[in-house]
């Protein structure tokens, strides 16, 4: 189980974090439907870093972009969406 | 009597005898025995039955790795099958049973069928599957009398099981001598430690082996280093196993309390799951001994070598009168001196090693027989126990009498946790041993887990690494020096392991997996059948997979299928080693979450009002909502019919309070909600609303509801009681994610509002006596007012097809309002009605629903819906919905209604002629209300083209069909008459 260091709550366990999607399975709202199509459908799943979509669930409810390692689980940075 | 008790010695508590049974036999223990320890010194060395050949078997170890000696032992719900004997702590009344035999475990017919069947080969099940079928029906009868070793309990677990956390800076696994040390290394530097043990005292090999440690004897060391543990508040927990290595190391372990089957004698759990992150692990787990390859070597009587000595100095019990020991190093030598200084005769020591001139050998070979390059070939022996060993030397083959065979062949390290934890292993040549190589996460392996020998060595290992433990953390303070060690034999003794079978021994008699009865000829059939990944010849041959998963004696197999290779083994690998390390009882996973604990039961704020009406409840999400209120002599189909009947006629209500509400304000409210909802909505004037529905991403429905502009910047949204966490999560994402940066906020208000439906073409009038100045709103419009006292807002919705008005107030002052209703309503000859009156009157009215019409699979287009869609596409599915395959909508399941004379089964697949291909199905099916008849909705191959069309509902699960005509999904007053006043 990994621990996540939320940025307004500070580290917290898996637990109380649910994992929403990859974040390039995120679809725009102005998508094209051949984009709609490739990212509904065909997703990446890398072996490696990934950015992924993270929801601080039993906490405080952020929503999180996490910088993690698929392999490792190392996670190497957790900001929220709104701060890109 | 060849095995017996001991007059003293021992760390068992003579003063405290212990009463227990097995098979039904009384027999008298210590306190401090395990079951194995006092079955032996009650002479008893026959404990079950093999799983496939219902081979005798004994006790071969005297730790949590034992194969054989599994026993079923408890009573009702409490009965716990596949225990092992040597990890069991004995308890008064324990009440222990032998498995796998039948009638009795001396005299058992298995057996006699196992050497018929001699032998089931490896790969059995498969070829068995593969072959014809008719064949199948033959084994299954075989197959299924002999499946499973121990029977499960028949009775509910009536015991409790505990969670905890814990938290530490570092965590020790094991409290032998290594665990010990890094534990009083890291607490000396000031560090929050934990230590786990999983037999019921701290100690490992100090117990079994003498050694003076700070001038001390080890009894005293262990009681003083525990003494100090304690004074630095460092948690101990024994009969503790740390059963799985997760990420970001969070180490899980299993607490028992109570022993397997004993009843608690106190209020608490049986047992404590435990999930201890930690800054640090030290994984200071021992190492497994491992037995030889040779002939019958799981008859009982065979023993591991340190098991033997253990059960001497440990438990003061002699497990044998003559004994022969099997060694590859020198560590088993100290067996042979431990037994003779009881009084057991050790006739040889058999040494696989050409020859040693360490201080033990030779001061061995000063008292007894020592043989080097010697080799057991076989024993002879049963259920009865041991007779004869047979070895061979320099092409000499020679025979001892004896009762006891104490074998190894090496040792393991235990590299589970490690391994769990992502950590690689790598191959030690000396040892002949896979051991902890590369840490993955802050992980670090001591003492004899780490691939060291010798109690010095392991000592210092263990204070060396938790003092680093405690340093990586931050605790600077050095621990100080180890403990000093002297010891009668100093220095590393294990050596050389000895992996290969005997040349001219059988392999079809050398076991390599005791409890799933494996031998080396099924490794060899395995690998001539072109298994070659130690992957699939576990799978293939079950090798590793029984309730020990190998702990003993997988290495040996592993080494043959190299040899078979002609490649090294760290090239042919070992199988991964997954959690839980030993058995973990499944209550204990659940911990409380079982019975009513499982999901929560949410309550509506009129629960209490329906609960006196004694309603037929129906599960809805996690609510509880009445299906319908039978009044005296009415079943659920009668009350029904009454209750929508009323609701035609009259006037009924209906609680609405666990449908999804959502309030959304600010000047970007409606954006939001066009990004949300696939209508328009910013178009909505101040007191209307219309009805609405949402998409999920690939364009599919994914909910509906109505939406009403209450202010001028304030809208309130509903949706099904269902889907209302997942809208709830829905509008979240596409607020925080999608469409960052709008003025809107979103409450959810489900459980803050509760409402009341009344419904009928007399609600009105209801209405109107409940507020008598109120300015009843028209259908789709709402309006504020107060009802018995208490302040209410109004929607004029209708799902029924009747006029109706949603009531809705802030939910403590929700019952007036009830109360109120039902003794006006009762003046209209009204009633209250259920969830099912609901349904036959939606059904009417065609209005689709979620998880019937709105199945994850219909698209706006199928259901009709696609005239309401916003032109604008700014929402959530838009994109997806323009798809070519959603464009051209040939052969999509569309929404029709269905029209019959006799009932039409709900579910049921729709065909041309019965039997048939399913061209659609049935997804609700009813009455009518005031007619007579059936309809139903359903959704249909190229539905919208085919009304008029003569179709069948049917069932053939349930040989239930009915003929049906397909016609437009509207039943009731397609015109909205009766939404007007």
């Amino acid at each position: 189980m990994l621990r996540i260091d939320c940025p307004y709550c500070g580290r917290r366990a898996q637990a109380e974090f649910a994992f929403e999607r990859a974040l390039d399975a995120v679809l725009p709202l102005d998508a094209t439907p051949e984009a709609a199509v490739q990212t509904l459908y065909a997703r990446t799943n890398p072996k490696g870093w990934t950015w992924e979509l993270w929801r601080h669930t039993a906490g405080c409810g952020a929503w999180l972009r996490l910088h993690r390692h698929s392999v490792s689980h190392e996670i190497a940075a957790v900001h929220t969406v709104a701060d890109t | 009597m060849t095995r017996q008790r001991r007059p003293t010695g021992g760390l068992i508590d003579r003063t405290r005898p212990v009463g227990f049974t097995f098979d039904g036999v009384p027999y008298e223990g210590f306190a401090g025995d395990t079951l194995a320890s006092a079955l032996l010194a009650n002479g008893v060395g026959l404990l079950g039955r093999s799983f496939k050949y219902h081979r005798p078997r004994g006790i071969l170890a005297a730790g949590v790795e034992e194969p054989s000696a599994l026993v079923g032992v408890g009573q009702g719900g409490r009965f716990e099958p596949n225990t092992r004997a040597t990890d069991l702590f004995l308890y008064d009344g324990l009440q222990a049973h032998s498995q796998n035999r039948w009638p009795s475990l001396s005299l058992d017919v298995g057996a006699v069928l196992g050497a018929v069947a001699r032998f089931l080969p490896a790969g059995f099940y498969y070829k068995a599957f593969l072959g014809k079928p008719d064949l199948w029906k033959i084994y299954e009868h075989f197959i299924r009398k002999a499946a499973g070793l121990g029977r499960p309990p028949v009775a509910p677990d009536p015991d409790s099981y505990d969670h905890r956390a814990a938290f530490c800076d570092v965590l020790v696994v094991g409290a032998g001598p290594a665990g010990l040390a890094a534990a009083l290394a890291a607490s000396a530097s000031g560090a929050r430690v934990i230590l786990l043990e999983q037999d019921a005292v701290v100690g490992g090999g100090l117990l079994r082996d003498p050694a003076r440690l700070d001038g001390a004897t080890g009894d005293s060391w262990i009681s003083a280093a525990l003494a100090t543990l304690t004074a630095r508040g460092v948690r101990v927990l024994v009969r503790c196993t740390a059963v799985g290595y997760w990420d970001h190391d969070l180490v899980t372990a299993a607490e028992r309390v109570t022993e397997p089957g004993q009843t608690p004698d106190h209020d608490g759990p049986a047992q404590r799951f435990w999930r201890i992150r930690a800054e640090r692990v030290v994984l200071a787990t021992g190492a497994i001994e491992r037995p030889l390859p040779f002939e019958h070597n799981d008859r009982p009587g065979v023993m591991l070598a340190q098991a033997a000595r253990t059960y001497v100095a440990r438990f003061g019990v002699v497990p044998g009168s003559r004994a022969v020991i099997a060694t590859s190093h020198d560590d088993a030598y100290r067996t042979a001196f431990a037994l003779a200084d009881t009084g057991v005769q050790v006739q040889a020591i058999l040494d696989t090693r050409p020859a040693s001139d360490r201080p033990i050998v030779t001061e061995a070979k000063a008292r007894f027989q020592v043989m080097f390059g010697a080799r057991v070939l076989r024993v002879a022996g049963g259920a009865a126990g041991l007779r004869r060993v047979t070895a061979q030397t320099g092409g000499q083959v020679l025979t001892f009498d004896g009762d006891l065979l104490a074998v190894s062949g090496g040792f393991s390290p235990v590299s589970h946790l490690h391994m769990q934890a992502g950590g690689g292993l790598v191959w030690n040549e000396t040892t002949a041993a896979f051991q902890a190589g590369d840490a993955r996460q802050n992980q670090s392996s001591a003492g004899s887990a780490a691939g060291l020998d010798g109690l010095s060595e392991v000592l210092c290992d263990g204070w060396a690494k938790g003092g680093a433990a405690a340093r990586a953390v931050g605790f600077k303070r050095a621990p100080g020096p180890a403990p000093q060690v002297v010891e009668p034999w100093p220095g590393p003794g294990h050596g050389v392991s000895a992996l290969e079978a005997p040349i001219g021994a059988d392999p079809k008699r050398i076991f390599v997996d005791f409890q799933n009865d494996v031998t080396l000829a099924d490794i060899d059939l395995a690998w001539r059948e072109g298994y070659r990944s130690v992957e699939h010849v576990k799978r293939y041959t079950t090798l590793g997979m029984a309730t020990d998963q190998g702990k003993t004696s997988n290495m040996i197999g592993l080494a043959r299928l190299a040899a078979n290779e002609g490649r090294p083994v760290p090239e042919v690998g070992l199988t991964t080693f997954r959690p839980p390390y030993t058995p973990v009882t499944l209550g204990l996973l659940a911990g409380h979450r079982k019975g009513f604990q499982v999901t929560p039961l949410r309550r509506q704020a009129l629960y209490a009002a329906h609960q006196a009406a004694s309603p037929i409840w129906q599960p809805s999400g996690y609510w509880m909502r009445p299906r319908a209120y039978p009044r005296a002599g009415e079943d659920l189909h009668a009350a029904t019919l009454r209750e929508a009947r009323t609701v035609r006629s009259a006037v009924g209500w209906v609680d609405v309070s666990t449908l999804g509400k959502f309030e959304v304000v600010g000047p970007d409210a409606a954006v939001l909600l066009e990004r949300v909802c696939a209508t328009t909505v910013g178009k909505l004037s101040v007191g209307r609303g219309r009805y609405t529905f949402m998409l999920r991403e690939d364009g599919m429905v994914m909910d509906d509801g109505t939406v009403w502009r209450i202010a001028d910047d304030r809208y309130l949204l509903t949706s099904s009681t269902g889907g209302a966490e997942r809208m709830a999560h829905h509008i979240d994402y596409v607020r925080h994610v999608l469409a960052p940066g709008l003025k809107a906020a979103v409450a959810n208000v489900q459980e803050h509002w509760a409402g009341i439906a009344v419904a009928g073409p007399r609600a009105r009038d209801l209405i109107a006596r409940l507020a008598p100045d109120f300015d009843i709103p028209p259908h789709m419009s709402a309006a504020r007012t107060v009802m018995a006292g208490v302040p209410v807002q109004v929607l004029a919705a209708s799902y029924s097809g009747e006029r109706a008005f949603e009531i809705y107030v802030q939910s403590p002052n929700v019952d007036p309002i009830w109360t109120a209703i039902s003794a006006i309503g009762a003046t209209l000859d009204g009633c209250p009605y259920g969830l099912e009156a609901l349904e036959i009157l939606r059904i009417e009215k065609g209005h689709v629903v979620v998880g019937g019409e709105i199945d994850g699979r219909t698209t706006p287009h199928d259901l009709g819906l696609q005239r309401m869609m916003n032109p604008a596409r700014s929402f959530v599915g838009a994109a997806a919905l323009q798809r070519p395959a959603l464009q051209a909508p040939q052969g999509r399941q569309q929404l029709v209604g269905l029209e019959s004379g006799e009932a039409i089964p709900e579910g049921a697949m729709l065909v041309t002629h019965a039997p048939g291909a399913a061209e659609g199905h049935v997804t609700a099916g009813g009455i009518r209300a005031l007619e007579a008849g059936a309809v139903a909705l359903g959704l249909l191959r190229d539905g919208h083209t085919r009304l008029g069309e003569d179709l069948v509902a049917w069932s053939p699960t349930r040989r239930l069909s009915a003929r049906v005509k397909v016609v437009p999904p509207m039943f009731y007053d397609a015109e909205g008459v009766r939404y007007r006043d």
